[in-house]
């Protein structure tokens, strides 16, 4: 089903969505970035149409709702141990755009598929989640989701696009998915069709004919490493990664603002007033933090800036692939948020342009 | 809503033995029930923890049917907090967790366990099986180094084991005390292992990771296959069950795929 509505139109169908689900977009903060005068996009329960940020990519990607900064696992009083319960968390709805509804189904890979057992605390959130898509045409300036093969996304439920028709919305359903959602829209188009049966030539002129476009080309493009097996000179090549342990500052930036980055730490912690009661928190961690690697005891397997960042980049665009199977996709969805984020401009994109370079002069040498 | 198993919930168990090892390490003894908590194999380990202080993976050192060993190294919070407790204390446990020793491909050959300091503690069951079923194997060899006498662990079984098999100890520091016994490392006593019969031989090496290294490197040099060589691994951890991505290397996951991997794996794991 495909529709053009007002944005009052579309406003009621918030109103109704919202009884039954609380609906997450990107949302503009207005000087709260990183620095002066600058403003910061983040995912948010919305309420209205004007609350949403449509134009702009949003700093950070939506996985936090799923996979909080620091969620609490377990709660202890004296010798009892109790998992919260999230029962009062009305099912979800997250309008994204369509690299990071690709990035979602990485952390289902990783969460749910990965090891010998799915993850609880992210399988129920996650049966929570239902996926709406902002239309993306252009993508953005460090974009390179083309590349990536994370460009397009069916799994949506219904899909927004502002950029049909100058004053309307163009909305399609996806009828096959959440039946649930299908009523939202059928009752309230329904009605709007009757009201307006006077006015058919207009609805006609509103053409709903529409179709949903994703991005066919970014600026950034990447050439991936077409290896099954990365050769062993290339973890320690020092023209490849040498220029990282002094540009990357370990601030974790990039770790925070993928949407694909699913480590964490389990950190142990017991309240001021009571020593006897605490709780267990599961909390974001960063490969390019100190200490990731770090055992008790003193043993770090990874020292420097420059061997973490091949760490990650190999996990991205090489490492997933092989684990997961020829089938899936890298785990990168080409989001560049990465990019955007990193306060030494690192580029990423470069990264895998240089690392796939030099896989192949290597290779003629 | 479906129910969901949580593999994160640590259940309650009573420590039922302490015996000091050394200074800074123990061998803490609990009782388990088979029929509610999962028994481990050769070279698993558990998620251990203590409320609100937190978590950490140790590996089995001994289990018979109504009890597990873990032996535990003082070195950072959780352990410092374990060395406080006493008998009759909780610690809680979570998994078994990683793969095992093959010791049932071991039937028959000649093994041969190097184990440098608390390396010997994730191997120690092994040898305790084969202590128990020695007719297993053709021929059975345990190397041990330790830095200094006072970091010699389980000498109540080492004693033990002497009767039965040859099992070298040498110290990195030689004492008074240790006159006249091996001293140097590991790697320099590879060589009076008896390599009559190289193709029949697997080699067991664990301990930290240089040690690892340049043992594994002697023993290929005498002829051994890398594929015959096993190792244990040990990385930081932070759930035990390949969600938290603490303990990748490439695209394997050392507590599921791992921590024991033939030295042909084992080598192409680059940190």
């Amino acid at each position: 089903m495909k529709k053009n509505i007002t944005k009052e139109e579309f406003n009621k169908i918030f109103n109704l969505l919202s009884e039954y689900y609380n609906v997450y977009a990107p949302v503009k903060k207005k000087g709260d970035g990183a620095f002066s005068n600058t403003d910061i996009i983040y995912y948010e329960k919305v309420t209205n149409y004007d609350d949403i940020e449509w134009n702009e990519k949003s700093t950070y990607s939506p996985k936090d709702i799923i996979f909080p900064i620091s969620q609490t696992i377990m709660n202890f009083t004296y010798d009892q141990v109790y998992v919260p319960d999230i029962k009062s968390i009305k099912p979800i709805y997250i309008l994204m755009r369509p690299c990071d509804i690709n990035g979602i189904k990485r952390l289902d890979e990783i969460f749910l598929r990965n090891g010998v057992e799915e993850d609880f605390y992210y399988k129920r959130l996650r049966e929570k989640v239902f996926f709406a898509l902002i239309e993306c045409v252009d993508g953005f300036e460090n974009c390179f989701c083309v590349s990536m093969n994370a460009n397009k996304s069916s799994d949506w439920d219904f899909a927004i696009s502002n950029n049909k028709h100058q004053s309307l919305i163009s909305i399609e359903i996806n009828e096959v998915k959440n039946s649930k959602i299908k009523n939202i829209f059928e009752s309230l188009f329904s009605t709007n069709t009757t009201n307006n049966n006077s006015n058919n030539s207009n609805n006609s002129n509103n053409n709903d004919n529409f179709e949903i476009f994703y991005p066919e080309k970014n600026f950034k493009k990447v050439t991936l490493p077409n290896v099954e097996e990365m050769p062993s000179f290339i973890y320690t090549d020092s023209k490849l990664w040498d220029e990282y342990k002094e540009r990357c500052i370990a601030c974790g930036r990039c770790n925070t603002t993928c949407v694909t980055c699913s480590c964490f730490s389990t950190n142990d912690l017991h309240y001021d007033d009571n020593p006897n009661v605490g709780e267990r928190r599961r909390v974001w961690a960063s490969c390019h933090i100190p200490k990731f690697s770090l055992m008790a005891g003193g043993h770090d397997m990874r020292k420097d800036n420059a061997s973490r960042m091949r760490f990650k980049t190999f996990h991205k665009i090489y490492d997933y692939k092989k684990r997961f199977g020829e089938e899936k996709n890298h785990m990168c969805v080409g989001c560049g948020r990465c990019d955007d984020n990193c306060p030494e401009y690192i580029s990423f994109s470069t990264i895998i342009n240089k690392l796939s370079a030099r896989l192949i002069s290597k290779e003629k040498i | 809503m479906n129910m969901i198993k949580n593999i994160y919930i640590p259940s309650p168990h009573i420590i039922i033995d302490i015996i000091k090892e050394t200074e800074i390490e123990s061998t803490y003894k609990f009782k388990i029930d088979k029929s509610t908590f999962k028994h481990p194999s050769y070279g698993q380990f558990y998620e251990v923890s203590l409320p609100m202080i937190g978590e950490a993976p140790i590996s089995v050192s001994n289990f018979e049917d109504d009890y597990v060993d873990l032996t535990i190294r003082k070195v950072g919070t959780l352990t410092n907090a374990i060395h406080c407790l006493k008998k009759g204390d909780v610690v809680y446990l979570r998994g078994p967790y990683g793969n095992s020793f093959p010791v049932d491909l071991l039937t028959d050959r000649h093994l041969v366990i190097a184990a440098g300091g608390c390396g010997l503690s994730p191997v120690r069951s092994v040898i305790n099986y084969f202590y128990k079923n020695i007719e297993k194997l053709s021929k059975f060899e345990v190397l041990m180094g330790f830095k200094t006498i006072n970091d010699l662990l389980f000498k109540y079984d080492i004693e033990k084991w002497e009767q039965k098999f040859k099992s070298l100890i040498t110290l990195d520091q030689s004492c008074e005390l240790w006159q006249g016994k091996p001293v140097g490392l590991i790697t320099d006593y590879v060589g009076q292992v008896d390599f009559s019969d190289k193709d029949n031989m697997s080699v067991i090496i664990v301990g930290p990771p240089i040690m690892i290294k340049f043992t594994a490197e002697k023993f290929i040099a005498s002829g051994i296959k890398k594929e015959n060589i096993i190792v244990s691994l040990e990385r930081n951890m932070s759930c035990g069950v390949g969600k938290c991505g603490h303990c990748k290397i490439d695209s394997t996951y050392i507590c599921c795929d791992g921590p024991i991997f033939t030295y042909d794996q084992a080598e192409r794991l680059i940190d």
